[in-house]
């Protein structure tokens, strides 16, 4: 039954002499929902800079539906399956809201360059494709009205929701979220776990996802791995990690011993 | 099929541009200074509009492009002069081999970003100068000598083309692809997007059409020589497309008209020309801080009622 879709294995890497991440075992199966949690500096954003290819691994392996994919490009990463969002919101801002989603369904058109410059009924074909495809997205996250809005202009919450929106149309089977909920109140909180509920079932996705918000991970994570000075410490269902000495120790401080 | 509809608008506005100039100027109404000033106009405009891609939608700086000019001119000269095509064959040349030479310099050089990438386009485009300084084939310092060839209908049509080729790249999910790179190389990529592909991509199309400016300005007077192609001419262009708004066609393509205009009649007064010159920059600059349109486009004046979106 279970399909192992990521698995990451021993990784690690060092800036300069400083050994950021290391040692870092990670599986995935198919239809997941897992956290990645950690206090500030733990590298759980490296880790997701090193899946997504936007820093290579020194050592390790990571394996992703059967081929690795560890120092390949970010664009080929985003094309193999796997897309993210970005802890500081990273939007195209002086794009509309339903260009930016366009942008990132790039990877799915087929309509190439000679196609559009001479206007061939191919680019028309391919453009509406794009368009339609865009809207739906934007309808799922309630942003189809802001749609000729500049993204620059949306409220934070709204940025945070275009982010997802975009990533998700690069058609990912693995979907990585750095910190959804940063910045939001609690109510938009618990709108946007509905929402992450519901596009995982909707589009069959695979979801691993960063944040601080213990509520938010606790509440719908399977499963949690739990990062600290660049090291897995624990993983485990959301009671095992709750109830894990070194969890608390980390978050914390150790225990005052006599 | 409304898209097309607004396509077709453009062709025939093009055609009666081209159609009422022509007839001035076969009437005598508009004499030679005139028609040289027009093809100076859109010679001014190609080259705006080329670089307008590459700094304006992709986001490179590159300060280069006087470079795949002088390649276009010099291949176009070498075309009709020594090898006796047509012209229209002879352009074709000048623009193919520029395009060449903007992938041989853009593929190492679009690694580099901002500052670096500026310094090593003017490093490249020097160094074409200098190519062609050092050829006696084509005359050295002296210049190449070259049979006036350039009128109003191929600078023309050879603009609507350029305006078409880009507007039409740029309206397109490889235009999308490259504003994208602009906004956040980093975030472009994450989407799936091959960025180095589009900043080349761009940077060959920019050079093409350099390449065609600078095959009708070879043949728009009577010789050409390396000098013309210095630094300064790539800063003349990169001023077009700052002045127009970054990021906006309509804009390069105003400004062209508008310094070129400027330039023309301020030969008459040749101890203060660049004087005047300058101070019309900066007092352009002081009032429009982001051109003279933004990053807006001429036609969304016509689209009342609706907020933001400028492009695409």
């Amino acid at each position: 039954m279970s399909e192992t879709l990521l698995k990451v294995d021993n990784l690690g890497i060092t800036f300069g002499g400083l050994k950021a991440v290391q040692k870092v075992n990670m599986h995935l199966d198919r239809g997941e929902l897992i956290g990645l949690i950690g206090p500030n500096g733990a590298g759980k954003t490296t880790t997701f800079n090193m899946l997504t290819g936007v820093y290579t691994p020194t050592e390790g392996a990571i394996v992703f539906n059967g081929t690795s994919i560890a120092g390949l490009d970010p664009y080929k990463v985003t094309r193999g399956g796997i897309s993210r969002t970005f802890q500081n919101i990273r939007l195209f801002k002086e794009l509309s809201v339903l260009d930016n989603v366009k942008v990132a369904n790039h990877g799915l058109a087929k309509h190439n360059l000679l196609s559009s410059i001479f206007r061939l009924p191919t680019h028309f074909k391919g453009e509406a494709k794009m368009e339609r495809e865009s809207l739906s997205f934007l309808k799922i996250f309630g942003l189809d009205i802001y749609k000729d809005e500049l993204a620059k202009n949306l409220p934070y919450g709204m940025q945070r929701r275009l982010e997802i929106a975009r990533a998700l149309a690069a058609g990912p089977r693995l979907l990585l979220l750095d910190e959804p909920a940063a910045g939001m109140n609690p109510q938009e909180t618990r709108d946007l776990m509905e929402l992450i509920a519901f596009i995982r079932k909707e589009f069959d996705l695979t979801i691993l996802l960063i944040e601080h918000d213990m509520h938010l991970v606790m509440g719908i994570c399977e499963r949690i791995y739990v990062l600290d000075h660049g090291q897995l410490i624990a993983d485990g269902t959301p009671t095992e990690i709750r109830n894990n000495p070194k969890v608390i120790e980390a978050y914390l401080g150790e225990e005052v011993t006599e | 099929m409304k898209k097309s509809k607004v396509f077709w608008g453009y062709i025939v506005l093009a055609l009666v541009i081209y159609a009422v100039v022509q007839l001035l100027i076969n009437s005598g109404t508009v004499n030679f200074y005139y028609e040289n000033m027009l093809i100076t106009i859109c010679i001014n405009i190609m080259l705006a509009v080329s670089l307008h891609l590459v700094i304006g939608i992709t986001g490179q700086f590159s300060i280069g492009h006087a470079g795949f000019m002088a390649i276009g001119a010099y291949l176009s000269a070498i075309g009709t002069m020594k090898l006796e095509m047509p012209f229209i064959t002879a352009i074709l040349l000048g623009a193919v081999v520029a395009a060449l030479a903007g992938l041989l310099v853009g593929i190492p050089s679009l690694r580099l970003k901002g500052d670096y990438l500026a310094i090593a386009t003017l490093g490249f485009a020097e160094i074409i100068r200098i190519v062609f300084l050092n050829i006696d084939y084509v005359g050295g310092a002296a210049g190449l000598q070259i049979m006036r060839q350039s009128s109003w209908g191929y600078a023309f049509f050879a603009v609507v083309i350029t305006i078409l080729v880009i507007a039409n790249f740029t309206k397109s999910r490889h235009g999308r692809a490259c504003i994208a790179i602009r906004e956040d190389e980093i975030a472009a990529d994450a989407m799936g997007i091959n960025t180095t592909y589009y900043k080349v991509v761009a940077f060959v199309i920019g050079s093409f059409f350099a390449g065609v400016a600078g095959a009708v300005y070879a043949h728009n007077f009577y010789i050409i020589q390396p000098t013309t192609f210095g630094f300064l001419k790539s800063f003349d262009i990169l001023i077009l497309v700052v002045l127009g708004g970054l990021g906006s066609l309509s804009g390069s393509v105003l400004a062209a008209i508008f310094l070129t205009v400027v330039t023309t009649y301020l030969q008459g007064f040749p101890e203060t020309r660049m004087i005047i010159y300058s101070l019309v920059l900066i007092i352009v600059m002081l009032y429009r801080p982001t051109g003279l349109l933004g990053t807006k486009e001429i036609t969304d004046v016509f689209k009342f009622g609706k907020k933001g979106g400028s492009k695409l």
